[in-house]
């Protein structure tokens, strides 16, 4: 009871510092911000206060099976709904802003539909949100898995997801209504950065927590990966994002560092953003659910030992790639250039590793759609950590640089590689933590398959030529020994490759779409009446033993 | 400070050297046969479900 | 070899020693690479004519940031000779010294802006602002007319110049006093700026947005815009360049 009084009152507390924070803000940004934190605190102050059990009319709303399962998952349902929502959410933002480049009337002249406000949207609602969401969920459901263990602190798990929800959507808000910090996927001001801190040490204890009270004495290599990305992504957040607030009730801060070394911790930070959050995390993914659906150990535990610590010493070396030929010093450069090369190799053994599970059972790739999302999210993994060290290298960079070329490239291994993974994982958790006998269909996943596959090579491909083009043209003289064409030319240029671009997001959201009705059916409990994915022939006629005639 | 050029020639030569040994060294040991069958259990771990079960009824008593 | 594996089963099966391994495999490559830009001398050359930002051009900044603009903009042109024939001499480390943070940008969905200042008229930039393709048929920019109506509300220019002087820009005691007296100063024509520009040289004092009686958001970009690139003289920095 006292514990109760105590909860409820210190949200209460929250609320009103909100409030508070409401009534004195220096700025209407800062204001609405403090306007859904006080809701929030409310909220939550409801949902302890009245005490009811809400974990029961939740599993009912959602179907959940009644603490059936062993394991803590209600976090990691909420998670997976979370990961539809915030996936379609980021994508349709995506393909929105690709058909702005290519039709500008679609920014409509108001100032929260501008192409600089959404693109801020569409990044962080893939990575963070549709990414995050996918990280925290498939983490706490690895974990508990592989520790046989139940969540450590329950109560601070539940904070974590819907800490993070609220993160997301301060940050969202914020960039809709022009509150940001203008440094690429840092863009959150300094206080839901500060939030995020919080809500990021506590998943750092539930995830360790966990691992401590594991009954299994070894620690799986996923969890290694989850580990480092969570440590990793704490360091850099932090370092990144320190500044200076022009006053503690309002939104506006300025950055710690300037110019040069600004630029440096921005694209450390932002290149191991990368690094961590798109692939330790999403490798931790690959070495448990490649394993479980292909039904076969991972190919070489020692190959990804070299693959864990190789990639994270590597990793963080690589971030002035970034900055080639700018006023970063040229040492700088080449050291970022030469670990970037270096970096091929741990995520080429990487996703060898990941291929060669699938050692004697090939033919699955052929009847389980799922594997073949995951064959083909380790193939998009390989082709753009190839690409990335040769985008690396100053030669190619000088070109390919400020073109749409590195948007492909980012866009082949966040479509391909995460997103791809990501669906696998979804759907092999959902019929498992809904206890479902299968999914709802598993041809409307291959049809997913086909349609995001096509949808990224359209994107990838419109991309490497538009880049490649703009950084031609941008550089050819002529016979006379003046620039051939002005900037407003290779503008115009883009056009025919902008449409291709948003013709693929529109198959790859349909695809998306696809997989949200698929999986809200088999939390439904529906199973989808269809033809199996292969039939093996049977002819009952010849099934029967060959009787030898007897001598006559 | 360190110039292009300097880092470029050993990156060339002795770098690209080192950094071939290592892979080669790095490559080999993934198949040495030393430990291979705690490797083993640990890559199987995530399959054993029955076995474990055991294990936790032992650590419970 | 055995011994490598033998160490590691330790680290596999005790998470805090794995965690603090993990750790230091990844703060090395930042330590080696970040720290010491903060202590090499030479990382920013001391270029003559930088100064830090007026309160209107800061709070033009501001509104750059605001909108976005970094995602489409970028703000380094690199030492190629179509670079710096199409934009200007390249940039240099000192010329964003004062910018918390770097606006340096990672694409050009439209031109490098380093050195746009002076490139165009005040009305270029106005009109280019409110419908971009009225000007530039090809252009994709968004437009934004918003901010010739609204009134520009940077909030209290000393809390912004108190909190950058905090993180090392050189303000002084006047500046921050006088901050919000220099931002309606800058941008009105009937206003006495002897003051202003003696302790901001090279800043353009004068109506930006073609609308002398109203204090706008637009005043503020355009005079953002219309400085960039224009406090280094080249001539100058040349002499003081080392061979690379």
């Amino acid at each position: 009871m006292v514990s109760l009084v105590l909860r409820s009152g210190g949200w209460f507390v929250v609320a009103l510092l909100a409030f508070l924070a409401l009534a004195f803000s220096a700025d209407t940004g800062f204001a609405i911000h403090m306007g859904i934190v006080m809701l929030a605190a409310l909220i939550t102050m409801w949902v302890t206060m009245s005490g009811a059990d809400y974990g029961s009319i939740a599993r009912g709303i959602l179907r959940m099976p009644a603490d059936q399962s062993r394991y803590d998952d209600d976090p990691i349902r909420w998670g997976v709904i979370a990961i539809m929502f915030w996936g379609l959410a980021g994508f349709l933002a995506g393909l929105y802003i690709a058909l702005q480049l290519a039709f500008p009337v679609l920014n409509l002249g108001l100032e929260w539909t501008t192409f600089g406000r959404l693109r801020p949207l569409h990044t962080s609602a893939v990575i963070f949100a549709f990414g995050g969401n996918a990280l925290i969920a498939t983490s706490f459901y690895v974990v508990q898995r592989t520790c046989r263990a139940r969540l450590a602190f329950p109560a601070l798990a539940r904070f974590v997801f819907w800490g993070y929800q609220l993160f997301i959507v301060l940050a969202a808000t914020g960039y809709l209504l022009g509150i940001t910090e203008a440094r690429e996927y840092a863009e959150p001001e300094w206080y839901v950065d500060l939030w995020l801190t919080v809500v990021w040490v506590s998943y750092l204890a539930v995830f360790v927590g966990t691992i401590v009270k594991r009954k299994e004495p070894h620690i799986y290599v996923a969890n290694w990966f989850f580990l480092s990305f969570i440590l990793t992504v704490a360091m850099l957040h932090l370092v990144n994002n320190l500044s200076m607030p022009v006053s503690l009730l309002g939104s506006k801060s300025y950055a710690a560092f300037s110019g040069v070394q600004d630029a440096l911790t921005q694209w450390w930070y932002g290149h191991n953003a990368v690094g961590f959050f798109l692939t330790a995390g999403f490798l931790g993914m690959m070495y448990y659910f490649v394993p479980k659906q292909a039904e076969r150990p991972v190919y070489s535990y020692r190959l990804s030992i070299i693959h864990f610590w190789s990639l994270i010493f590597l990793y963080i070396w690589a971030g002035p790639h970034h900055l080639h030929y700018t006023a970063l010093p040229d040492w700088a450069q080449t050291m970022g250039m030469v670990f970037s090369v270096m970096l091929w190799m741990p995520s080429w053994g990487g996703m060898i590793n990941g291929l060669m599970t699938l050692n004697g059972a090939w033919d699955k790739i052929r009847t389980d759609p799922i594997i073949r999302m995951m064959v083909m999210a380790l193939a998009f993994y390989g082709m753009s950590t190839f690409e990335g060290p040769m985008l690396s290298i100053k030669a190619v960079n000088s070109l390919s640089h400020y073109t749409d070329w590195t948007v492909g490239h980012v866009h082949s291994g966040a479509l391909g590689w995460n997103g791809m993974i990501t669906f696998a994982a979804v759907y092999y958790m959902a019929p498992r933590l809904w206890n479902r006998q299968r999914l709802y269909s598993l041809r409307m996943v291959n049809w997913h398959f086909w349609l995001s596959t096509v949808g990224i090579v359209l994107y990838a491909a419109s991309m490497w030529v538009a880049g490649i083009m703009q950084g031609l043209m941008w550089r050819e003289y002529g016979a006379d020994g003046y620039l051939v064409y002005s900037f407003a030319e290779v503008v115009s240029a883009m056009f025919p490759m902008y449409v291709i671009r948003a013709a693929g997001g529109v198959l790859y959201l349909s695809g998306a779409i696809l997989m949200a009705y698929n999986v809200w059916m088999t939390i439904a409990g529906h199973l989808r009446e269809e033809k199996p994915m292969t039939e093996t022939p049977y002819n009952e006629a010849a099934d029967r033993p060959l009787v030898v005639a007897p001598a006559e | 400070m360190i110039d292009y050029h300097l880092l470029r020639e050993f990156a060339d030569s002795w770098g690209l050297l080192f950094m071939l040994l290592t892979f080669l060294v790095l490559i080999g040991w993934t198949f040495l046969p030393g430990s291979r069958e705690r490797h083993h259990d640990a890559a199987n771990m995530i399959f054993d479900e029955a076995k474990s079960l055991d294990k936790e009824r032992d650590n419970v008593q | 070899m055995s011994t490598i594996t033998e160490n590691h089963k330790k680290l596999e099966r005790n998470v805090t020693l794995l965690g603090v391994f993990a750790f230091l495999a990844v703060i090395i490559g930042g330590l080696v690479e970040i720290v010491p830009l903060f202590w090499v001398k030479n990382t920013v050359e001391k270029v003559e004519g930088m100064r830090p930002y007026t309160p209107l051009e800061l709070a033009g900044r501001n509104i750059y940031m605001r909108e976005g603009c970094y995602n489409c903009h970028s703000q380094m042109v690199r030492p190629f000779r179509d670079e710096v024939e199409r934009y200007g001499h390249y940039s240099l480390a000192a010329e964003s010294m004062y910018d918390h943070p770097f606006q340096w940008g990672s694409k050009r969905t439209g031109p490098d802006l380093a050195r746009v200042g002076g490139r165009y008229s005040d009305e270029w930039h106005v009109q280019h602002l409110i419908d971009p393709r009225s000007v530039v048929p090809e252009s994709i920019m968004p437009p934004y007319a918003f901010l010739a109506e609204r009134e520009l509300k940077a909030g209290d220019m000393t809390k912004h110049l108190t909190a950058l002087s905090r993180v090392g820009v050189p303000y002084s005691e006047k500046d921050i006093e006088q901050a919000n007296a220099d931002l309606a100063a800058q941008a009105d024509p009937e206003a006495d700026t002897d003051d202003l520009l003696a302790r901001y040289p090279k800043a353009q004092a004068r109506d930006f947005d073609g609308n002398p009686g109203k204090l706008t958001e637009m005043d503020a970009l355009v005079a953002y815009m219309q400085m960039l690139g224009t406090l280094v003289d080249f001539k100058a920095a040349e002499a003081q360049e080392q061979p690379r």
